[in-house]
């Protein structure tokens, strides 16, 4: 499968320094910018799909130049989904940014952030698009990746109250007692009858 | 009540107060609280008026029957005011995406098909789609099985946008705009309890095509329903379009535009009502709807209205494409299911003198050939195939917007991990940007107007 030409346009826009804020600062000389990182760790084509992989101090540089760069023009976020990669050490979670473009129909990005279950911090996004608010709350209620600077970094699916993130993967199904008004339902491993 | 007395002094310190439900007092900040259990309304507004509360926050749910299902509103008020609003989701949440991580590819069919219960047969394509792209085999499923998906999901999105209109209509008090709209959705619901067996949660979309093949005398059943259907929208368009009432309602309330939609990731009829004609059919066609000719109506007004027109015409075009797919289904045979073996469900049903089960000619195929086959045929069954490892996130155009499946795969026979982007979960998120200054009669208009279905939003 060919990948579509607009993927390497992508890669070269993040490869650059992104354009001073100030016009009062004057641009890096081209011999500067060889030597300056890209912005993304690495890329994967599969599928027909692009994905970035971004450290989470560029995430929000990355997701601003991706919605505001005249050529790319990614408005519209279909917003944030988490997994769990235990078997990555340092790198466990995963909260993955779908975009997609109006201005330009037809293309898709996604890129993905990568914490360390021990410290699953990422800053939030939804300063850059405001749909995130309740896709972080989600990523964190399900997978407990923490959203640094969130409006209000609330539970949204689960009870307020509840302990532990239902997607990861240490986390059984079914792993709990269910109430019902004429009884209750033992958790799967203390049920009579029953293996893990 | 503590009723005032004739002895009590000109200022008297703020006493207790025991509410109508008598379990709350002013002490320290707690703000009062009352427990309207309907036909006290004046008496907890006699308390109020003597507490000079001025703000007042209302818990509208999580059972209130206008809210399409459990969902929780918070609404702070000034008056008829809505000053803020919060949405409180989650009491339908069943774990769908953590039950997918147990189940086949293959099963996942029939957890995708619960989600939003209202256009099944939506969820059932954007997850399949999902599969079979992860699989990299999009171009091996057949023509006729396409045809039968594109068939399925348009009489979903008339369906859904049908309950859309009519239980909007319900909600301002109008019962036959609910019963019209019903009316019209049962010869759809019929039609497709002829073709699956059951009229709801059917997993009849599976990877690699669909569960079997349209009987003949559906489709004489769709095509004598038709104008049934077409009927019913006419008869919401007659009833609606030109009443001053609805229109009064509907007219200017809830209004977000498109850069408001796109910040709030708002898809669907929401967005084509800003006059943005965004369409996944049309932008990144799948299932060969760019074979289909039909448009994308828009509207601009941006209001509830807006989408309710957008709504209306959007069924008009869908039935449009099942004309189009009925007239290939009865010119086509072919099969309905990929030729890959090692993907492709291996059951033949039919109609037998005890209802519907395994096809006896395909039982006796299956039992009189060879050893591997058999224990091909239960490995496929019981364990199911294995998917590449991988990542894929598949995007369509959902009755309420856009549907995203993101799907992990470890290379095992079960998903690493399968994520939702439900159109409902994302579109009711604007609810406060559209209730904030209206008034709290427009809050049923505006929740009516996203059309969320609380089984998607909570999955």
């Amino acid at each position: 499968m060919t990948s579509p030409a607009w993927f390497d346009d992508v890669l070269a826009i993040l490869r650059t320094p992104p354009t001073p804020a100030h016009d009062d600062v004057p641009p890096l000389p081209d011999d500067v910018s060889d030597g300056v990182p890209p912005l993304f760790e690495s890329f994967v084509v599969d599928r027909g799909e692009l994905t970035l992989h971004v450290s989470p101090d560029h995430l929000a540089d990355v997701l601003s130049i991706l919605r505001d760069h005249p050529d790319l023009r990614f408005d519209l976020s279909l917003g944030v989904s988490g997994v769990h990669y235990p078997d990555q050490e340092g790198r466990e979670l995963h909260a993955v940014y779908h975009l997609r473009s109006i201005t330009h129909e037809a293309r898709s990005i996604r890129v993905e952030v990568a914490v360390a279950l021990a410290d699953p911090h990422i800053p939030s996004t939804v300063a850059i698009y405001p749909t995130h608010d309740w896709h972080e709350r989600e990523t964190f209620d399900l997978l407990g990746i923490i959203f640094d600077d969130h409006p209000s970094l609330a539970r949204i699916l689960m009870p307020d109250d509840w302990v532990g993130h239902p997607l990861r993967k240490d986390y059984p199904l079914g792993g709990i007692g269910v109430q019902f008004s004429s009884g209750s339902v033992p958790p799967r491993d203390h049920r009579r009858g029953e293996g893990k | 009540m503590s009723p005032d007395t004739p002895t009590a002094p000109p200022t008297p310190p703020e006493p207790p107060v025991t509410s109508i439900a008598g379990n709350t007092s002013i002490a320290g900040n707690t703000p009062p609280e009352f427990t309207a259990e309907g036909g006290d309304w004046s008496e907890v507004a006699r308390e109020l008026a003597r507490l000079k509360e001025e703000r007042v926050v209302v818990n509208m749910g999580p059972q209130h029957p206008s809210t399409h299902g459990v969902l929780r509103l918070i609404l702070e008020l000034d008056g008829e005011r809505v000053t803020d609003t919060r949405v409180g989701v989650g009491y339908l949440h069943s774990g769908i995406e953590k039950s997918f991580e147990y189940r086949t590819w293959a099963q996942g069919v029939t957890l995708a098909t619960r989600m939003d219960y209202v256009a099944s047969m939506s969820n059932e394509l954007a997850y399949v789609l999902a599969v079979e792209k992860l699989l990299g085999v999009e171009d091996q499923i057949p023509a006729r099985a396409q045809l039968i998906r594109v068939l399925m999901a348009e009489l979903s999105r008339v369906a859904s946008h049908l309950i859309a209109v009519g239980t909007g209509g319900n909600e301002l008090g109008g019962t036959t705009i609910m019963t019209v709209g019903f009316r019209s959705r049962e010869e759809i619901l019929k039609f497709v309890e002829a073709v699956t067996g059951l009229r709801m949660n059917n997993a009849y979309l599976r990877p690699g095509g669909v569960a079997q093949d349209v009987p003949p005398d559906a489709l004489d059943l769709l095509r004598s329903g038709f104008p049934t259907i077409l009927r019913g929208v006419s008869d919401l368009e007659d009833i609606l379009s030109n009443n001053p009432i609805y229109r009064r309602r509907l007219k200017d309330i809830a209004y977000l535009d498109k850069s408001g939609c796109l910040a709030l990731g708002i898809t669907g009829p929401m967005l084509r009502a800003t006059g943005t004609p965004f369409d996944l059919r049309k932008a990144a066609p799948y299932c060969g709807y760019e074979t289909f000719e039909f448009d994308v109506p828009t509207e601009d007004s941006c209001d509830a209205f807006g989408r309710f027109m957008v709504r209306m015409r959007e069924v008009r075009q869908s039935m449009r494409i099942v004309a189009q797919c009925i007239d290939r289904l009865a010119k086509t045979r072919g099969p309905v299911m990929i030729a890959d073996r090692k993907i492709a469900w291996p059951a033949s049903l039919s109609l037998g003198p005890d209802g519907q089960g395994q096809n006896p000619e395909h039982v006796a195929l299956m039992n009189s050939g060879s050893m591997e086959a058999l224990i091909h045929h239960v490995k496929l069954v019981t364990e199911g195939f294995s998917v590449p490892k991988g990542q894929v996130f598949s995007q369509t155009e959902h009755p309420k917007g856009v549907m995203g499946i993101h799907l992990v795969s470890d290379g095992g026979n079960r998903p690493h991990r399968v994520h939702v982007r439900e159109p409902s979960f994302n579109n009711l998120q604007a609810l406060a940007a559209l209730c904030i200054g209206g008034t709290i009669s427009d809050v049923i208009v505006s929740l009516a107007s996203i059309d969320p279905v609380a089984g998607g939003v909570d999955r």
